[in-house]
């Protein structure tokens, strides 16, 4: 004679008095339930799409939530994010935005770590895992790392600055769990303090030691013994200062290892005909499980030779630093069919290229870099090698090439031939460049990519573009996530149709083109879903960032004034030299002097 | 081209006229669409109002180290272009470097710049520069400069981010005067001086250029007052050795 409750009133949703126990009870076993499943989920867009669902679910997520990733350290504050999150092992963060790596972003702007180094001390003591790209950290910063958590296991500092070898030596010495210690592409200063010595005596857990980008010479001694006793060393990547024969000794102490960056790979002194000189050929072929390598920082091309044991295996090859021609490189690639991922110089020409079409068919990734960087009519690479890597290479989802000159049909031959292309960045270095042999324009070929790699989700545009273009990348790129643009365009038209076509733009980056105040408002119904927008040196004016800024109080609007001084800001039809916006729970309590928030 | 032409100046007047250097590179852009030559290294963020020094050397004179702020270490090229060496490289080209152009990361610039193009492995010449009262220490390689000016330069701008400090709050407009500034470092407030080879510290300058960058083991810019007395020695020293 009980109620059974699937009887009541549909209008009534909360149970009667005499049921809410029960029904509360369930609630409760349901966000139990809800936690122990969503434990497993690890995808932080599909957590990010849970925790809408609603309430409940929102509090089970942020409880079960372990991985922590903020894209823009600014886009909330360390309290709110630690508030919400309460039991994360690994953070994430991002901070400044790319053209800083370009010098576009005037020093000391900000992304600082220390905020959420102390915040994150507080709330999570068990963290383990710390990963920083282009944010400013500190020695003491990385001193209360190495305080706060107990159980640190792994660090990577990518594209940071602000610490030295002061600060390793402190999380070396005090984090006694450490596997990782990845410090890549970063600015590291020279304290002339040991830190290599700071890893404690005994055994240790590590994995990963990357340090090929620290500037000062290592205390080889140590770093031999620290390799001797860590069995469990997987990736190894060396500085310029350790050299060839240094090399030698590490790997015949660590044949295990899966990652190797080779340090200089050339000896410390000149050596002679005839010297005696390591079978370093044989320490190669010790690594049986070796699959990347990288370093050749001052590479004698004369060693090449002793990488060929370990060619057959290699999937990721970084020659990027090394200034060696086709025939060298040819000796080494023809080798390589498992090769998937290449960084080189485009020392080795279009004929290198060539070369690589040739042997590496399941190559995804190429970068070339230029050892020239100055505007020049002709160069080492160009579409010749670009048209032959699209031949050749079938299954390429990402490119980086830097080239004097270009052709729409070997752009267009390569968004016909490659279509898993997810990353496209060519850089067609003299700027407002046309297409070599017709003159035009390169919308067609830059158009082609657009429209025929579906999966394309990162464009870097360069050379001679009209608004043409433009009209392609808003028509076709329906999945780009992230643009720059630099040199290019006619008019606010062809910002328009970016912010007007591609919906799932996330991050824009836009330097030197004619874009201004009414293509920035053109963008109003779709900066909620960016990260960020980069304009410098266009023709956006105080008046049109002011006005983004009045309409949408969720951005943040950074403009960088011409002076350090507060009262002499500039007019309000004056260009600004630089708009930086994005999305944010919080107000930035650390701008620098030369930076408005609007 | 034409089109291309026209691009260039389409981007308006108040483009193009000078203004005073956004710390860090605002105007550079400007003055590099002038066709001014702007040789550029790029910097690193320690670094601060690189550009803004460069922008008001150039006025100053052309022909200054504007390409060697990059803490020495810029490509061949670019040194010869100032330089004026003579060699087979050539004219600068009309359209001028610009900062950030192209998008290559400074220490991918750098690192190249350090090999020596003979393909041997030639001794770079690094020694450390300390200045007293700044938080760490630099390096430099003395084999990437022709002259004691060019050095100063260098050093000029590598320490300009921690003479800010010392400014106090005129020191702001002071700062962006390039007098000023190399006043302060080559004023009696700051002395650069060097270890040599005996363990000796000498006052930067005493000796012919291709001696100093042989004999100096080390740099240090002190102040003024503590670095009394090490010219007399310095010349004694040059007497000894010629």
């Amino acid at each position: 004679m009980s109620h059974d409750p699937a009887e009541m009133s549909e209008d009534d949703e909360r149970p009667p008095p005499a049921d809410r126990g029960r029904a509360e009870y369930a609630d409760q076993v349901l966000e139990n339930v809800l936690e122990n499943v969503l434990v497993f989920l690890t995808c932080r867009r599909d957590r990010n799409s849970v925790s809408l669902v609603c309430k409940s679910w929102c509090r089970a997520e942020a409880l079960t939530r372990s991985e922590l990733f903020i894209g823009n350290c600014y886009a909330v504050s360390p309290a709110r994010a630690t508030e919400r999150f309460e039991r994360v092992r690994s953070v994430a963060l991002k901070g400044k935005p790319r053209f800083a790596d370009f010098s576009l972003l005037p020093p000391d702007w900000g992304a600082h770590f220390a905020p959420w180094a102390s915040a994150m001390a507080g709330a999570y003591p068990g963290l383990e895992k710390v990963y920083l790209k282009r944010m400013s950290v500190t020695d003491e910063d990385l001193a209360v790392l190495a305080r706060s958590f107990p159980r640190f296991k792994e660090l990577a500092l990518v594209c940071c600055e602000g610490f030295g070898t002061s600060g390793l030596a402190v999380v070396a010495n005090h984090c006694r769990q450490l596997r990782v210690l990845d410090l890549i592409e970063s600015e590291v200063t020279d304290d002339e303090v040991d830190w290599i010595s700071f890893f404690p005596d005994g055994g240790t857990s590590l994995e990963s030691l990357i340090f090929d980008c620290v500037e000062c010479p290592i205390n080889f001694d140590a770093l031999e013994r620290l390799v001797a006793r860590s069995s469990s060393l997987k990736k190894l990547r060396l500085n310029r200062y350790i050299s060839i024969g240094q090399l030698y000794r590490l790997m015949i102490r660590a044949p295990q290892l899966t990652h190797l960056g080779t340090g200089s790979f050339s000896p410390s002194e000149i050596v002679q005909q005839g010297d005696q000189e390591p079978d370093y050929a044989s320490a190669f072929a010790a690594c049986r499980s070796l699959v990347c390598l990288s370093g050749f920082r001052e590479i004698i091309p004369d060693y090449l030779p002793a990488i060929y044991p370990v060619c057959a295996n290699l999937t990721s090859l970084n020659f990027s630093y090394a200034n060696i021609n086709a025939a060298q490189l040819r000796s080494v690639i023809s080798r390589c069919h498992k090769l998937q991922i290449l960084w080189v110089l485009d020392s080795i020409c279009d004929e290198g290229l060539q070369a690589v079409a040739a042997t590496c068919k399941d190559l995804r990734e190429l970068r070339v870099f230029p050892i020239d960087a100055m505007e020049n009519n002709e160069g080492p690479v160009s579409d010749v090698g670009f048209l032959a890597i699209a031949e050749g290479c079938r299954k390429l989802q990402s490119i980086l090439y830097f080239c004097q000159q270009m052709t729409n049909a070997a752009v267009v031959a390569m968004s016909n031939n490659c279509p898993d292309l997810m990353v496209f960045r060519l850089c067609i270095i003299p700027r407002y460049r046309a297409d070599r042999i017709t003159g035009e324009p390169m919308d067609e070929g830059f158009g082609a990519i657009v429209k025929n790699c579906k999966k394309l989700t990162r464009l870097a545009v360069s050379g001679l573009l009209t608004d043409r273009a433009f009209s392609y990348f808003g028509q076709y790129g329906k999945l780009v996530q992230t643009l720059s643009v630099a040199f290019n365009g006619d008019s606010d038209m062809g910002l328009k149709y970016v912010l007007e076509g591609c919906s799932s733009l996330q991050k824009l980056e836009i330097r030197d083109s004619p874009f201004g105040d009414s293509a920035l408002l053109s963008g109003l119904h779709h900066y909620y879903n960016m990260r960020f927008l980069w304009m410098s040196s266009c023709r956006v004016t105080r008046r049109g960032c002011r006005e983004i800024a009045r309409q949408m109080p969720g951005l943040v609007v950074e403009v960088f004034s011409w002076n350090n001084n507060a009262q002499d800001r500039g007019e309000e039809n004056d260009i600004v030299e630089t708009l930086y916006m994005y999305r944010s729970l919080a107000r930035r309590v650390d701008a620098p002097k030369y930076v408005e928030i609007l | 081209m034409e089109v291309g032409q026209k691009r260039v100046n389409m981007l308006g007047e108040d483009e193009t006229e000078l203004r005073l250097g956004l710390p860090g590179g605002g105007g550079d852009h400007v003055a590099a669409k002038n066709g001014t030559h702007t040789a550029k290294g790029s910097y690193n963020g320690k670094r601060g109002f690189n550009e803004t020094m460069d922008l008001k050397l150039k006025l100053s004179s052309k022909e200054t180290a504007a390409a060697t702020v990059d803490e020495g270490k810029d490509l061949p090229k670019e040194r010869n272009l100032l330089g004026g060496s003579g060699d087979s490289v050539k004219p600068p080209p009309a359209k001028a470097q610009v900062v950030g152009w192209p998008p290559v990361r400074s220490f991918r610039r750098n690192i190249l710049a350090q090999k020596s193009s003979t393909g041997g492995h030639e001794d770079a010449a690094f020694v450390k520069v300390s200045m007293d009262g700044a938080p760490y220490l630099r390096k430099v390689d003395l084999k990437m400069y022709k002259s004691y000016q060019e050095l100063s330069d260098a050093l000029g701008n590598m320490f300009s981010s921690f003479t800010i400090g010392t400014c106090g709050s005129q020191g702001m407009k002071d700062f962006m005067n390039e007098s000023k500034l190399m006043d302060l470092l080559n004023s009696s407030d700051y002395v650069p001086s060097y270890e040599d080879k005996d363990g000796d510290w000498m006052h930067v300058g005493d000796v012919p250029w291709e001696m100093f960058v042989d004999s100096c083991k080390r740099l240090r810019i002190m102040k003024g007052t503590e670095a009394i007395g090490l010219a007399p020695r310095a010349m004694e020293k040059c007497k000894n050795r010629s």
